[in-house]
């Protein structure tokens, strides 16, 4: 173990929220020089106990050391005041501000003792830029920026007020493979300057290439300390969950039948009026799962939309059952057989406020049995979403809670739910498991496989490789708004589908 | 990452309860603020309060007159809920209000020969839809344009009062010199039934208006349309709901609600059209009644009968305590601001909350011997 003394120490930690323990009894030590990982399922307690050392909840008992005193972090300015920075998960910038401007907010450089000192503030940022090589332009507005960079001006704004622990909140969620590969460089930039990096995953891919050293932590509780090349991802695994999991998906030899959905020659622009399709040709077959690689921005969001008619092709044919459905809005595209799994389901697969019961019927709920005339049925929505909850495991304690109020995986499992109980003959599944834990992956993939064996079509579109490769009978590659190549999984490697995916130039050299 | 307790039913009993709990608290801080100021101006606020509760309750002619003071309000009012559900800030029930008094009064007078039963029908039905149009306009720029409604409402406002102005001097005007319509006839007239108070069944026409309202946001397709696109007009969208039609939907039901509210004040208190100098303010305070309501038309009514009240007692509280009727302008700004600052309220509230939470979990964990 390391011979330096911890950076921070946190024992014996309890938080309780009413109903709910979130951390029972929890020590943790993070050593200077280090990237930590605290891995654990969602709701497992990870993001609380930051929250607590970065002084956004009290803890009920157990003590917070740093540098070897005593603390109290009665707020976030205190956590800063010691030295410890914290980096959301949704990013707190402000969008009209520069990059400059947002790092030096609240701790500007001052002239005359009334004037903010903007070239000054420039050069810090540059220059602090440099020191932990994270690339951002300081004169760039941050609406106008990547993810990617509004993720290194956080880490920015972090390290100019200080920081010497720096948190991150699920940093990889947001982002590209190609992002996420810069953001294990600074990491292991920051670790080498002697800093502590404390991140918060539930993916075990990321953890093993990432981090030093893991914390797992299931319900509230540690349950180990371990060095990251000591352990197998299987093993993580395990720990995280309390039981076997099998990483690989199980399904049988595809079978496939007559084509469900056939795309020819398809262009649409992308809402800045710039051309996303670039005629598009793609097909897709009863009992087969296609899956859709590529780097963001290469069409995907296009391509869904135009297939569930939220986007109106300029040019091109889309054919359903051999149906011309191209003009069709997507109700009349819905009515004809297909379902939707959207890539933003907070903002797109459900409605927040609404409960799970008027949002299992969400885009059905014109019809019968759940309408008559224009009425609303309660009775029968109330009796179709007490099915659904129970049929799709929606861990709740009841059918009129809003969706607001429940886990990212439940929520999920309504929308999921929801498509799949409608069975369409073509599903799109959008990045069907972004942000959930293994359990609930496990379950997404296993409905997906469930349905293509009924004889239905999937349409997968994920930035996760990995899943793209394990589920996929069929993997597509689209690349500025083509589809430039077919491949099957099976004689493929992530290596050649990186390259693919950056346009096949070999000399390119950096797949995703 | 889930901190949440789970949440039981008795858990968003409360929540819901909560902006209850806000509104009333609100209005008691309103009450206490009006006591200061009464107070500073060296008035003995409790005499003050006694003329403005007398003004309402005093007596069975007072009470009538303040039914009659809310009627109006509890139609903007819904108006402007509505509108909110869907998304939609309709800062024109004013103007849906005007209209919708023209048209009634047109209504009342050039329809003839026909039972009361119709007369009255029709001639609320005409009020509606001046409503409607004027709220659909608006609605229709918006869907067809992104013209925002804000300013629009606003500008069909003054198209309204000038409008009127401009018939009421001209093609309409049905008096030698008065600048006013001819009167309705008595077949338009809704019943008074408490003379010699003007209170008429105008009132139930509100309560009625508040059922359907309810009834057409949660009960009905068109409504869970209209909220699916307040609360997320991208998930509307997603679902097949047509959002831009759904916005002209709202707005022409808000429309009509605030239009049915001018038809309401014509035939059952001023039989006519009078010209107005100014905008008549039903519209500005339905917005304020809409935002005590919470939106929901239970809310929309209990807030017409407050502002009702406090708007025929300040006349009373100058006349009988001397106190100046302004003081219950900034009572009633007062009320809205705890209402709008709705955080303020909502730490006290919550504060009181954890206090009493606390005291059941130890409670239950003693029992149980710890939590889950």
């Amino acid at each position: 173990m390391d011979k330096r003394p911890p950076v921070v120490e946190m024992r014996g930690i309890v938080k309780t929220f009413p109903g709910v323990v979130a951390n029972r009894n929890v020590d943790l030590r993070i050593y200077p020089g280090e990237v930590h990982a605290l891995l654990g399922e969602n709701g497992a307690g990870k993001t609380t106990l930051m929250n607590i050392l970065y002084g956004l909840y009290p803890a009920d008992s157990g003590q917070i050391w740093v540098r070897g005193q005593k603390v109290a972090v009665q707020n976030p300015n205190a956590a800063i005041g010691l030295g410890i920075g914290m980096v959301h998960q949704h990013f707190m910038l402000i969008p009209s501000f520069t990059v400059t401007e947002n790092i030096v907010l609240g701790k500007e450089p001052v002239r005359s003792r009334a004037f903010v000192d903007m070239r000054a503030a420039a050069e810090t940022v540059q220059e602090l830029s440099q020191r932990y090589g994270l690339k951002v332009d300081p004169h760039a507005r941050v609406e106008s920026i990547s993810v990617g960079m509004q993720q290194r001006v956080e880490i920015l704004k972090a390290l100019y007020r200080g920081a010497e622990v720096l948190i991150l909140d699920e940093p990889t969620a947001v982002l590209t493979p190609q992002e996420v590969e810069e953001l294990k460089d600074i990491t292991d930039g920051l670790a080498s300057q002697g800093k502590a990096v404390i991140f918060i995953t539930h993916k075990l891919k990321e953890v093993k290439e990432m981090s030093s050293r893991i914390t797992v932590i299931r319900r509230g509780e540690v349950v180990g300390q371990v060095s990251t090349h000591d352990v197998s991802a299987a093993q993580l695994a395990n720990m995280m969950v309390g039981r076997e999991v099998d990483l690989r998906v199980a399904k049988k030899e595809a079978n496939p039948g007559a084509t469900v959905l056939c795309l020819s020659n398809v262009e649409a622009f992308d809402d800045r009026g710039l051309p996303a399709l670039r005629g598009l040709d793609l097909e897709i077959r009863r009992g087969e799962i296609l899956g859709l690689a590529g780097v963001d921005g290469n069409g995907q969001t296009e391509l869904v939309e135009v297939v569930s008619g939220l986007r109106r092709p300029t040019s091109g044919q889309i054919q359903l059952n051999g149906r011309d459905v191209t003009k069709l809005p997507v109700r009349g595209k819905t009515a004809s057989g297909i379902g939707h799994i959207p890539e933003d389901r907070q903002r797109y697969g459900v409605v927040m406020d609404f409960s799970i019961a008027e949002n299992s019927v969400l885009g059905a709920q014109h019809k019968k049995p759940f309408a008559a005339g224009i009425s609303l049925r309660y009775d029968r929505i109330r009796q179709y979403a007490r099915r659904l909850v129970q049929e799709y495991d929606v861990r709740t304690p009841g059918i009129d809670v809003p969706v607001s109020k429940l886990s990212g995986g439940n929520q999920q499992k309504v929308v999921v739910g929801r498509e799949l109980d409608r069975d369409p003959d073509l599903l799109i599944a959008a990045q069907p498991t972004r942000g959930l834990d293994v359990g609930a992956i496990e379950f997404v993939h296993r409905r997906l496989v469930e349905h293509r064996d009924q004889g239905n079509a999937v349409l997968l579109v994920s930035f996760e490789l990995d899943e793209v490769m394990a589920l996929s009978d069929r993997i597509a590659v689209i690349y500025e708004g083509k589809i430039v190549a077919v491949v099957d999984p099976n004689e493929t490697s992530e290596e050649e589908l990186g390259l693919l995916m950056a346009g096949g130039h070999v000399e390119a050299g950096k797949g995703a | 990452m889930a901190s949440e307790a789970p949440k039981g039913s008795w858990v968003n009993r409360v929540a819901k309860l909560d902006r209850l709990w806000i509104s009333l608290i609100a209005v008691t801080f309103g009450v206490i603020v009006g006591g200061v100021i009464i107070l500073s101006v060296g008035k003995n606020p409790i005499s003050a309060y006694g003329a403005l509760w007398k003004a309402s309750f005093g007596s069975t002619r007072d009470f009538g007159e303040a039914l009659v003071s809310m009627t109006p309000l509890m139609f903007t009012g819904l108006a402007v809920a509505f509108a909110f559900r869907t998304g939609l800030f309709n800062i024109g029930a004013e103007g849906q209000f005007i209209v919708g008094q023209m048209a009634a009064a047109v209504a009342g007078y050039a329809i003839v020969g026909v039972p009361s039963w119709l007369h009255i029908t029709l001639a609320l039905l005409a009020g509606a839809l001046a409503g409607a149009v004027w709220g659909g306009i608006p609605g229709y720029l918006k869907a067809r344009l992104g013209a925002h409604e804000v300013i629009n409402t606003i500008m069909m406002n003054y198209i309204a009062l000038h409008f009127t102005h401009y018939l009421v001097n001209g093609p309409l005007k049905g008096h030698a010199f008065l600048p006013v319509t001819q009167t309705v006839s008595n077949s338009a007239k809704l019943w008074r039934f408490f003379p010699p108070t003007r209170a008429n069944t105008g009132i139930f026409v509100a309560i009625a208006a508040a059922a359907v309202v309810y009834y057409i946001l949660w009960r009905t397709t068109i409504g869970y349309d209209c909220r699916a696109v307040g609360h997320s007009p991208d998930a509307a969208g997603y679902a097949g709901i047509n959002v831009s039609r759904t916005m002209v939907t709202s707005m022409l039901i808000s429309g009509a609600m605030a239009g049915l509210g001018g038809a309401v004040l014509v035939l059952g208190v001023q039989h006519k059209f009078y010209d107005l100098f100014g905008f008549t303010g039903y519209g500005f305070d339905g917005i304020a009644v809409a935002l005590i309501g919470n939106n929901h038309p239970v809310g929309v009514l209990a807030g017409s009968a407050l502002f009702g009240v406090l708007s025929r007692g300040s006349q009373r509280m100058q006349s009988v305590a001397g106190v100046p009727k302004e003081v219950i302008g900034i009572m009633q700004a007062a009320i809205i601001l705890f209402v709008a600052a709705d955080e303020v309220v909502r730490r006290i509230v919550r504060w009181r909350r954890a206090k009493a939470l606390q005291v059941a979990t130890a409670t239950r964990d003693e029992v149980e011997g710890g939590t889950v």
